[in-house]
């Protein structure tokens, strides 16, 4: 009997850095998260970013062209269009932060609570939900802040916030019930049940980090949509008010009254919205190919 | 062939002129379709002061006299067929129009002026008359006859003719004012050019042609339209040719805009405008209770700079005090500069207010301040307040809100608001009018302020009895230095008025009010 030693060569997989991962593999994911980053970074220190105070009024600047002194121009009060556009940041990112964060998380709780009862708990919040989808976003945005007007905290309208996350619960709530629906038929869930587990503790012990994934997915999908609505919103009069620099509301008033003679009071707040919009959702759509498991496959 | 030529030159001087009067002469029928950029917040006359109501209600109503806008101030009758003012000034006589009817069909008669003027003067309760101060000095109505009205004065009213012309004051029936006298608040019906046909909230107001009107082949038109649009919409609109006018007023760069689309269609007519912006402030309120808090917000406005760069790009030009810059009552530039808030070295009149805000113990004062979300001016010139306040350390949170939650957030018995942007625009220039919102709360039914300064009350008092020119204006002097002072409301800049209309609208009068000449009796379409 010959025996021969054989060598069996293993290659241990490196394991690489879920960020550097992620770059690799979603390189469009990643040039939006750099973009929201840098958003975010803007935002974060606006004061020493802005080159103006986005509020100083210049009586001899008003309406002037993109130069060296006003990179983007300034608006017909002489404000500096840049300077506002950074401190604008600040409310689309924490409109559309908060709205999101808002809507998804309410929206999960609804959609594993509904998934977890079923029956006829089941059916009356699908119900409800199919009754909030039926109204478009804006249009029902629009309802709330007009119903519940202004409620500034902290120099955020709290109303404007509910408005915008409002209409995102339901697609949520779908979402993450067919996700918790099966995870509900899972034996630990059966066994949690069996150890006589409240119902509060297994929804949220038990189920609701098993469906972190697509709720993560959904958030960061929703905040283009918030930003989105929170221009719409405060170009429509009804979300922040002047001199509050906002991107939406920078697109309104006076800029459409001198869109002919400063076309660029409305060209580059509009650039800011689809920029930021089109960052997160190039994030969100790669965050979800990431993480989906059967797309992964 | 010199003869045949004159001849032929004469034939077409001829024909000119027979084009021109054919193009001049109205023409009847067709529905003038025009922009209003917001909605009336009721139906009733006496309870309201905004465009937004009157353009689209006046046609509706006649008055007992009226403004000819075609000369701006004359007045003309109205409903008075002619009228008489006694050697003293207290005793004003009317006769009525014969054969004038409701829209309804019943006649009019000298009771429905008295009843009108009874609801003006003496509010039932539940009833809102903004005009209550403004009748004040009325002693008795008497009506001799169905088609004679007397008004006795207490004392004279050096404005109580042009009172008689007021658009506000329109004419109800005195039977329907028996039965409810809020039913002018839920109903239209009057003795105007035009019948009331619907009022769809959120779109348009519309209005047919009275057939029993009493002016004889007027109204020329059939209807009208008052479509609700604003902002961008309503210009697209104007441009598009989808409504031919928007009488309120253009900014300049709305203007530039329509002319440049419009060209040889577009008619532009302007006119200075009785109309100024003032800041209120709740002295009901603290820190607003405190002069010395008003005064310093009112001197860190830098009026004069402001009014030259903001005229580039909003509806107001004029630096003014209490009465419209140029009119012959108002004070010239040189006494201006030397009231609080006035004075052309801004810093000096910053360190003072800062000063002012120190000793008040507020030097970090913030406040949330009311506005109108009408954009012009409103928007601009709010932004630009809280610019200049913010130059002193103030911070004023702007809440834009919609004409009815401003007006309720600034109602006479609970005001909500600290300090709003306020409108101050008569029907024409007159003391006793512009000087209303400056009075004690309880004379004038527009002091939104809420503060009581029988010191000012009184020189009111003087100023409108005074029937000599001189006098009047060291009187109206002392009143606004004294109410520059006190700052309970300050003037900020006045208005100037542009109307841009199509080419084919005839008939329509611009004058310094947007108030007048807006019953659309005399307007017709060249088509």
């Amino acid at each position: 009997m010959n025996t021969a030693a054989v060598t069996i060569t293993y290659k241990v997989p490196v394991r690489r850095h879920p960020v550097r991962l992620f770059i690799t593999q979603q390189p469009l994911g990643a040039a939006g998260l750099i973009i929201i980053v840098l958003m975010a970074i803007a935002a974060m220190f606006a004061p020493w970013v802005a080159p103006y105070d986005p509020l100083a009024i210049n009586y001899n600047a008003m309406l002037a062209r993109p130069s060296a002194e006003h990179w983007l121009g300034t608006d017909s009060f002489g404000r500096d269009v840049l300077s506002r556009i950074i401190y604008g940041a600040r409310t689309a990112l924490a409109v559309g932060f908060l709205a999101s964060f808002i809507g998804s998380t309410i929206g999960a709780i609804v959609g594993v609570v509904s998934a977890y009862f079923g029956g006829k708990t089941d059916m009356v919040i699908q119900r409800i939900m199919d009754v909030i989808l039926s109204f478009p976003i804006i249009v029902l945005a629009i309802t709330v802040v007009a119903v519940l007007g202004k409620n500034i905290v902290f120099g955020l309208d709290i109303n404007l916030v509910i408005a915008i996350g409002l209409p995102m619960v339901p697609k949520v709530a779908r979402v993450v019930r067919s996700s918790a629906l099966a995870i509900r038929e899972l034996p630990y869930i059966d066994a949690a049940r069996t150890a006589g587990f409240s119902h509060l503790r297994i929804i949220f012990r038990h189920i609701l980090p098993n469906v972190v994934a697509p709720y993560l997915i959904m958030l960061t999908a929703f905040v283009a949509q918030a930003i989105l609505a929170e221009a719409s919103l405060s170009f429509l009069g009804l979300g922040v008010t002047e001199p509050t620099p906002s991107w939406g509301l920078m697109l309104s008033g006076a800029a459409a009254d001198f869109y002919e003679q400063a076309p660029w009071m409305i060209v580059f707040p509009g650039l800011a919205i689809s920029l930021a919009v089109f960052a997160f959702n190039l994030f969100g759509d790669s965050l979800r190919d990431w993480l989906d498991p059967k797309i992964k496959l | 062939m010199k003869i045949s030529a004159l001849l032929l030159s004469l034939a077409a001087m001829l024909a000119a002129a027979g084009g021109s009067l054919a193009a001049d002469s109205p023409k009847t029928g067709g529905l003038l379709k025009f922009a209003v950029s917001a909605e009336p917040p009721n139906y009733d006359c006496h309870a309201n002061s905004s465009f937004a109501f009157i353009h689209p209600v006046r046609p509706h109503y006649s008055t007992l006299l009226k403004f000819d806008a075609a000369k701006y101030p004359a007045i003309k009758g109205d409903l008075a067929d002619s009228w008489t003012v006694s050697k003293d000034g207290l005793t004003y006589t009317f006769k009525l129009r014969k054969g004038v009817k409701f829209h309804d069909g019943s006649a009019f008669t000298s009771a429905d002026i008295k009843a009108t003027y009874d609801r003006l003067r003496n509010p039932p309760a539940g009833v809102k008359s903004l005009r209550e101060g403004t009748y004040v000095d009325i002693s008795s109505i008497d009506t001799p006859d169905p088609l004679t009205v007397v008004f006795k004065l207490k004392k004279t009213n050096a404005s109580m003719l042009a009172n008689f012309a007021s658009p506000w004051d329109c004419v109800y029936s005195a039977a329907k004012l028996k039965q409810d006298p809020r039913f002018p608040e839920r109903n239209i019906m009057g003795t105007g050019p035009f019948t009331f046909v619907e009022h769809v909230a959120g779109s348009h107001w519309t209005g047919r042609k009275f057939d029993g009107y009493f002016e004889k082949g007027k109204p020329y038109l059939n209807g009208y339209m008052a479509i609700f649009i604003s902002g961008a919409p309503m210009v697209n609109a104007l441009a598009a040719g989808e409504v031919l006018a928007e009488f309120r007023g253009h900014s300049p760069a709305d203007r530039d805009r329509l002319v440049k689309t419009l060209g040889d269609k577009a008619v532009v007519q302007d006119s200075p405008w009785v109309c100024s912006l003032v800041v209120t402030f709740n002295t009901k309120k603290k820190p607003f209770d405190d002069a010395r808090v008003r005064r310093a917000l009112s001197l860190s406005i830098d009026r004069w700079g402001g009014a030259q760069a903001l005229a580039k790009v909003a509806l107001v030009r004029h630096v003014g005090g209490v009465m419209r810059p140029g009119y012959d009552l108002a004070a010239s530039e040189k006494e201006l500069v030397q009231y609080p808030g006035f004075s052309k070295d801004i810093n000096a009149s910053r360190a003072q207010a800062k000063k002012l805000l120190q000793e008040a113990g507020v030097p970090n004062l913030s406040f949330s301040f009311t506005n109108r979300n009408v954009a012009m001016p409103y928007t601009p010139v709010g932004v630009f307040l809280i610019d200049q306040w913010r130059q002193i350390g103030v911070n004023a949170k702007h809440e834009q809100l919609e004409t009815r939650l401003y007006l309720a957030a600034m109602q006479k018995d609970k005001p909500t608001y600290d300090a709003a942007l306020d409108f101050n625009c008569d029907f024409m220039d007159e003391p006793n009018l512009a000087l209303q919102k400056y009075i004690s709360d309880d004379r004038s039914s527009i002091n939104y302020s809420g503060h009581i300064d029988r010191a000012l009350d009184e020189l009111y008092d003087k100023q409108s009895g005074e029937l000599d020119k001189k006098k009047r204006y060291a009187l109206l002097r002392e009143f606004e230095k004294r109410t520059l002072e006190q700052a309970y409301v300050v003037p900020t800049i006045w208005w100037h008025r542009t109307i841009v209309t199509h080419k084919q609208l005839k008939g329509w009068h611009i004058t310094p009010s947007h108030y007048v000449g807006q019953d659309l009796a005399d307007v017709w379409l060249d088509q």
